[in-house]
């Protein structure tokens, strides 16, 4: 038991608060009453060294609570409940954020982080803008503190110990010092690479959408209302990027181990982060607007707030507890929904009142605009964003509303939509097509020299008549493959293939005349791609795992869409749609050996991390393993092999789909598996097997007797009876001097002539008999040698047989889904490039000029059209 | 005004989609009516002595997009439900369930299942979920 290590990180964590609170007071008192860049030497010092120590305090924070994990010192709550003697290393860092606590953690890391980036960059917005990173500190700091004031209890601690939070487990009085000999693990599902960097992602996304916040809140305090938009430009590019990114990240990792057949699922926690990227790359468009064209200043104003409450709000949804059932993410209530309320209240009342007090001086466009200035349909742009935003808000927060209205004593039993997807995509959907139809136009018209009429029409023509043409032929194919194709999804098909070809014509426009290349037209193809693959792959995903066997499976079946779902033998060839599938048995993890290892192979022990080889382990021509050896195996997923061969073009390939033993998830859980192809992915997972924790019910055994030579038949197979030998490997026996071990040498004849040997063994050791019976799994048999009679030379062999092994099989085409992961990537590029142009914008800009006035130039800078 | 006139529509179409919690009761009167709105079901498995879940019908070997059973709601009406998937496999334990679905012809045609199960917690990206208030209590939906 160290208690040395939780006090240190306890003590961190108030001095990282109480930092946290003395920086944001001392930035106030600097920046206050003074101008920009003119802030007060002495309050500046104080308070720079207060976030100094602010963030060496949260980084002493985060070692000690790595420690406790990577240490295994269970007396601490978290690292018992997140983290376990069995796990890797790369997944101890997963633990250190899969608990509230530690998220909360990682996102005040990523605030101090980007508040030294700006201490760095932007010197001059130092202390208004850090005033505000400051305060944002302590009241996320807060909500790890754990200390309670005057009966209320504030935060929660991540170093609380065990024995402070399970009370009434009785060991404590009989042992006050009892520490746990294991933790209770970090739940398989999230022991996956993903959760390794999904989570530093999704966080930084979330902590750089303070950064555009505290620029906003900076410049209306200090009436800089113009020269913001700036500096705090490339910060809100890259946090469109990253957040971006991650988001789709969590898609790909839920598309990858998740079973519910798709990259996303409308559910409120991916809703969650969905809403504010959303509307941060509204915000984006009107701060490049005011940047570029000198308009829309009070909508950047207003979207980036509206951004940063939205993450409040998000995070207020997720950890609160107020989601209850509506979730497939169980988020247990810490006690925190009183703070969480209190911290999004007082940004929001205190952003918008600014805002609003200041709304009047914010300067507006005189600029009349016309269907041919690019600003209208940058604006149309951001209002769809929205627009779409403000629907998956409206919907994601039913049970808030059940929450307030019970609040206010009214009972409501509203539940969010029976069909969501069929609800989000009626908006959505919409919702994309104008995306990629604003995005093409407002591209070309952007970099249109002549904004009249004919050039702008001319500028069009060639993309739109490309893309009625594209749209045309790729109906007729959808047809011609026996697809239907409904009148939204020719819209989305078509509005997605202007939007690549609008964008594609800029950037050989803008090649052409030398310009370096344009982020926002890349990006703007990368979601135009993401459109057409999101309408491909989740518009035609396909099951092919139909019953087409001919067997009728009648009783109430009416409805024959839902036979989505076969039933597989083990080692007999189904056929699905289009393919031959054979499921070929059970396959476990080796650390160490590089493919899957049958089950068939390992004699399972006791400990169920070990087993014993009972043949060699090869790969290749490589061993890994002798007979007999000890390996280590991670029993918590078990695969499923299952062999495809495409009946038309015999392209055969493998598939592991996986079941999980997950006690947290109801106990097991199914992950897919894929076979990527360059146009589709097949993706199949098992949606039902016998239990592979429970017994199997073997039928009573049958005695036969039998001589060498002799051959047994065994319901549809035959063994044949080879050889007596003396033994020399027992899986999981220790031969010793004095025994004696013999073993029966049978060749059991299963499906197709494939061939098994058995070795049942039989024991004697000090007249004791002992017998280690063997089991053939493909085969459903158990063979114990159970008597031998030397004068007769006879043998009894006891014959055990067990239901054959299936599994239930459920397989999607997904068609052209490279097109949405590829889509994303050149979005995350095209934002990261505007981010680097955005950049190197303001530095030339801000060169000849001297550094402490050259944000207010802004005002009066001629048009850069 | 064409964007507000568009948000209201949006509010409508959420209003108008939203689905209740409700009751077998309730449901059953809504098919007598005609109607074919799904509903949520909040409700429990009827148990034998050992724990055990009885009247889960569920034979794999002869159809496994077919899976019957009974659900107990919140007003401790019995209703036979009808799930043409395989059978959710957490189901046994769970402490409680929710259904999403209509009643036709006599049966609860459910389309989803959602199960609370009397384990830790469910935690999928976001790295968001926290400890369990206490390990007894806590609860976990999935789908």
């Amino acid at each position: 038991m160290n208690l040395l290590i939780g006090n240190l990180g306890q003590a961190s964590v108030i001095l990282a608060f109480v930092a946290a609170a003395v920086a944001a007071y001392g930035y106030f008192q600097a920046a206050r009453g003074r101008a920009l860049g003119e802030a007060d030497a002495s309050w500046l010092r104080l308070a720079r060294g207060a976030f100094f120590v602010h963030g060496a305090a949260v980084l002493a924070v985060v070692g000690c609570l790595f420690n406790i994990i990577y240490m295994h010192r269970y007396e601490y709550y978290y690292a018992w409940s997140h983290s376990s003697n069995h796990l890797p290393i790369h997944f101890m860092i997963s633990c250190f954020w899969e608990g509230q606590e530690g998220s909360f953690l990682l996102w005040i890391f990523w605030h101090v982080v980007l508040g030294l980036g700006i201490m760095k960059f932007n010197k001059q917005w130092e202390a208004p803008v850090l005033a505000v990173f400051a305060t944002v500190q302590a009241f996320l700091v807060s909500m790890i503190l754990g200390v309670v004031v005057a009966g209320t209890k504030i935060g929660s601690s991540p170093f609380i110990l065990v024995r402070d939070f399970l009370t009434d487990l009785p060991v404590w009085k009989t042992n006050p010092n009892f520490v746990p000999k294991d933790g209770t693990g970090l739940n398989p599902l999230l022991q996956n690479y993903w959760m390794v960097i999904h989570p530093p992602t999704l966080f930084l996304g979330f902590a750089l959408t303070l950064v555009p916040f505290a620029f906003a809140i900076a410049g209306l305090w200090k009436k800089e209302l113009t020269s913001w938009v700036k500096p705090a430009l490339p910060w809100t590019a890259f946090g469109g990027a990253v957040l971006g990114v991650g988001i789709m990240m969590g898609a790909y990792w839920a598309y990858e181990t998740l079973n519910f057949g798709g990259f996303w699922n409308w559910d409120p926690v991916e809703n969650a982060v969905y809403i504010p990227w959303l509307v941060l790359i509204a915000a984006l468009h009107g701060m490049v607007l005011w940047q570029r064209r000198r308009t829309g200043l009070r909508t950047a104003f207003t979207l980036v707030v509206a951004t940063f409450v939205l993450i409040l709000y998000a995070t207020f949804l997720t950890r609160s507890g107020v989601l209850g059932n509506a979730s497939v993410h169980s988020f247990t209530d810490l006690g925190l929904s009183g703070q969480l309320i209190i911290y999004l209240a007082f940004f929001s009342v205190g952003a918008i009142a600014l805002l609003a007090y200041r709304w009047k001086s914010i300067p507006i466009s005189e600029k009349e605009l016309t269907a041919y200035s690019p600003e209208l349909w940058v604006f149309m742009g951001a209002t769809v964003l929205c627009l779409a935003a403000f629907q998956v808000v409206a919907t994601t927060s039913i049970p808030v509303y059940n929450a307030f209205l019970g609040f206010v004593g009214v009972k409501s039993n509203m539940a969010l939509p029976a069909d969501q997807i069929q609800h989000y995509t009626r908006i959505q959907l919409w919702a994309g097509v104008l995306i990629g139809i604003l995005s093409g136009v407002a591209q070309v018209l952007w970099w249109q020299g002549k904004k009249d009429k004919d050039s702008v029409l001319n500028a069009l023509a060639v993309p739109t008549m490309l893309a009625l043409l594209g749209t045309a032929l790729t109906v007729l194919l959808v047809r011609y493959f026996g697809h239907s194709i409904t009148p939204p999804f020719v819209v989305l098909l078509l509005a997605g293939l202007f939007g690549i070809l609008a964008n594609v014509t800029t950037l050989l426009g803008l090649w052409r005349r030398g310009v370096t290349l344009s982020g926002g037209a890349v990006s703007h193809l990368g979601i135009a791609l993401m459109l057409l693959g999101i309408l491909a792959s989740a518009g035609y995903s396909n099951t092919i795992s139909r019953n087409v066997s001919g067997k009728l499976i009648s009783r109430e079946m009416s409805d024959t869409d839902n036979e989505n779902n076969v039933l597989l033998w083990r080692n007999e060839t189904g056929a699905m749609n289009g393919y031959d599938v054979t499921y070929t048995g059970q396959y476990l993890d080796v650390p160490g050996v590089p493919d899957y290892v049958n089950t068939q192979l390992l004699y399972r022990t006791d400990d169920e991390y070990r087993a014993v080889a009972r043949a060699d382990i090869k790969g290749g021509d490589k061993v890994y393993f002798h007979t007999g050896d000890t390996l280590e195996i991670r029993p918590e997923n078990t695969y499923y092999r299952v062999n495809y061969e495409d009946k038309k073009s015999g392209q055969k390939f493998t598939l592991y789909p996986r079941a999980q033993v997950n006690e947290e998830m109801g106990g097991l859980l199914a992950s897919p598996a894929l076979q990527r192809f360059w146009d589709h992915d097949i993706y199949s997972h098992i949606s039902s097997v016998p239990d592979p924790r429970k017994e199997t019910p073997w039928s009573p055994a049958i005695p036969h007797e039998l001589a060498v030579g002799d051959t047994l038949f065994l319901n549809d197979y035959f063994a044949v009876f080879r050889a007596i030998e003396q033994a020399h490997d027992v899986p999981g026996v220790k031969l010793q001097e004095g025994d004696i071990a013999l073993q029966a040498d049978m060749i059991i004849t299963g499906e197709k002539g494939r061939e098994y040997h058995a070795h049942p063994v039989f024991l004697l050791r000090d007249r004791q008999v002992g017998h280690v019976p063997e089991e053939v799994e493909d085969l459903g048999l158990r063979i114990t040698l159970d008597q031998i009679d030397p004068v007769k030379g006879k043998f009894t062999f006891a014959i055990s047989t067990t239901a054959k092994d299936y599994i239930i099989l459920k397989a999607t085409e997904k068609p052209f889904i490279n097109l949405l992961w590829g889509g994303t990537l050149l979005m995350g590029f095209g934002l990261l490039l505007s981010m680097r142009q955005r950049r190197a914008a303001g530095r030339t800009a801000t060169a000849p000029t001297p550094a402490s006035n050259a944000g207010r130039a802004g005002a009066a800078r001629p048009q850069v059209a | 005004m064409v964007v507000i006139a568009a948000a209201v529509g949006i509010i409508i179409s959420t209003m108008s989609d939203a689905s209740t919690y409700s009751t077998f009761s309730i449901a059953r009167q809504q098919a007598a009516a005609g109607n074919s709105a799904k509903v949520h079901v909040v409700g429990t498995l009827p148990r034998d002595a050992e724990k055990h879940p009885v009247g889960l019908e569920y034979d794999p070997m002869t159809n496994p997009n077919y899976f019957a059973f009974t659900l107990v709601d919140t007003l401790h009406v019995a209703q036979r439900v009808v799930y043409r998937n395989p059978k959710p496999q957490d189901l046994d334990k769970s402490e409680q369930v929710v259904i999403v679905g209509a009643m036709k012809d006599g049966v609860f045609e459910a389309d989803q299942i959602l199960t609370k199960c009397p384990s830790k917690y469910v935690e999928k990206d976001l790295g968001n979920t926290g400890p369990p208030a206490t390990a007894m209590t806590s609860r976990s939906t999935r789908k």
